[in-house]
């Protein structure tokens, strides 16, 4: 005779499955936490398409949205690259910089890009993958806001839009460099 | 005084060629094995062919290169990727799970097998009943008319 616990028993063992599923699809896998916000951000020089360099100390004392993106992230860098110009004129004279780096990409396809969308901000490729590395980027576009201090404040992933400049920029710019 | 930075200049090159020269691709392989490849679903950095994957082969290589142990590499990325970038959650902490679970499964599901297999032979076959005398006589003339 089988006991009236017994009879349970298989029902209850889906219990713990079935949470963990309900956890586990409602997570997005994509969203990959990084470690990196709070930290100071690494080091790194580079060469903009225009020939200038660009260092991360160069721009100390000022707020920096830097950005990795590549000419074949479609559509997403696409949607996002009109938005950092328009955040880079309205915030540029308030001492906010936008800095694109040009990931895994050709580049007479990143100067057609740079070109289309009539970029004005510093832009340049990171032709070995060290910056993108010591980021920890893991696709594009992904976006880093960096303090006065060079500290990482915020991290974004997907397409930039208008409410990062107002969320997470907006709110640096009364602090103190250095 | 100009000789003597020339042969040293020509020393140190040596000096960092020989120390490039000496990292040994199988160590790179296998660090490389150990990392998620950033830009797949599901392959390591040693197996990938994306421009990615060379990428981070070059950086492994390049910090061998430099003397740090194959522990401070997977620490370099660990560092910048969390966790996530190991192919292979670290055995500590909630990760022990993964690594325990499957033993635990196993073990449980030997133990099941065990529990049936002892209930099976501890109840021996009953023994065959005495036959009822009409059957007896049934199954002999049977029998006998087989033989016939």
């Amino acid at each position: 005779m089988i006991g009236t616990w017994k009879r349970w028993l298989v029902p209850l063992a889906a219990v713990p499955v079935l949470g963990l599923l309900a956890y586990g699809f409602r997570t997005d896998p994509r969203a990959i936490p990084s470690p990196l916000v709070g930290r100071s951000a690494a080091a790194f020089s580079l060469t903009t398409f225009d020939g200038q360099p660009v260092s991360l100390e160069a721009y100390r004392g000022r707020v920096i949205v830097l950005n990795f993106w590549a000419s074949w992230c479609y559509p997403a860098c696409y949607e996002e690259a009109p938005v950092l110009e328009a955040g880079w004129r309205a915030y540029r004279d308030r001492g906010v910089v936008v800095l694109g780096v040009d990931i895994q990409d050709t580049e007479a396809a990143a100067r057609r890009f740079i070109a289309q969308f009539g970029l004005t901000f510093p832009n340049a490729p990171d032709p070995t993958g060290r910056v993108s590395i010591d980021y920890g980027v893991y696709g594009v576009p992904e976006t880093f806001v960096i303090d006065q201090r060079g500290k990482i404040r915020a991290k974004h992933v997907g397409a930039v839009t208008e409410a990062l400049f107002r969320e997470k920029v907006e709110p640096l710019l009364g602090e103190a460099p250095g | 005084m100009r000789r003597g930075s020339i042969v040293l200049l020509v020393g140190l090159l040596a000096a960092a060629w020989v120390a490039e020269a000496a990292v040994n691709e199988d160590q790179v392989t296998a660090i490389a094995t150990q990392l998620r490849c950033v830009v797949c679903q599901n392959l390591s950095v040693a197996d990938s062919p994306s421009e990615m994957a060379r990428q981070m082969r070059d950086v492994i290589r390049e910090r061998l290169a430099r003397g740090e142990s194959p522990e401070q590499v997977v620490a370099y990325f660990v560092d910048k990727y969390g966790e996530w970038i190991l192919l292979s959650p670290r055995p500590q902490g909630f990760n022990l799970v993964v690594w325990v679970a499957p033993f635990a499964g196993l073990f449980a599901g030997l133990g099941v097998v065990l529990l049936v297999v002892l209930r099976w032979t501890r109840r021996p076959a009953a023994p065959p009943e005495a036959l009822a005398p009409a059957d007896r006589e049934r199954v002999r003339a049977e029998l006998e008319r087989l033989d016939e």
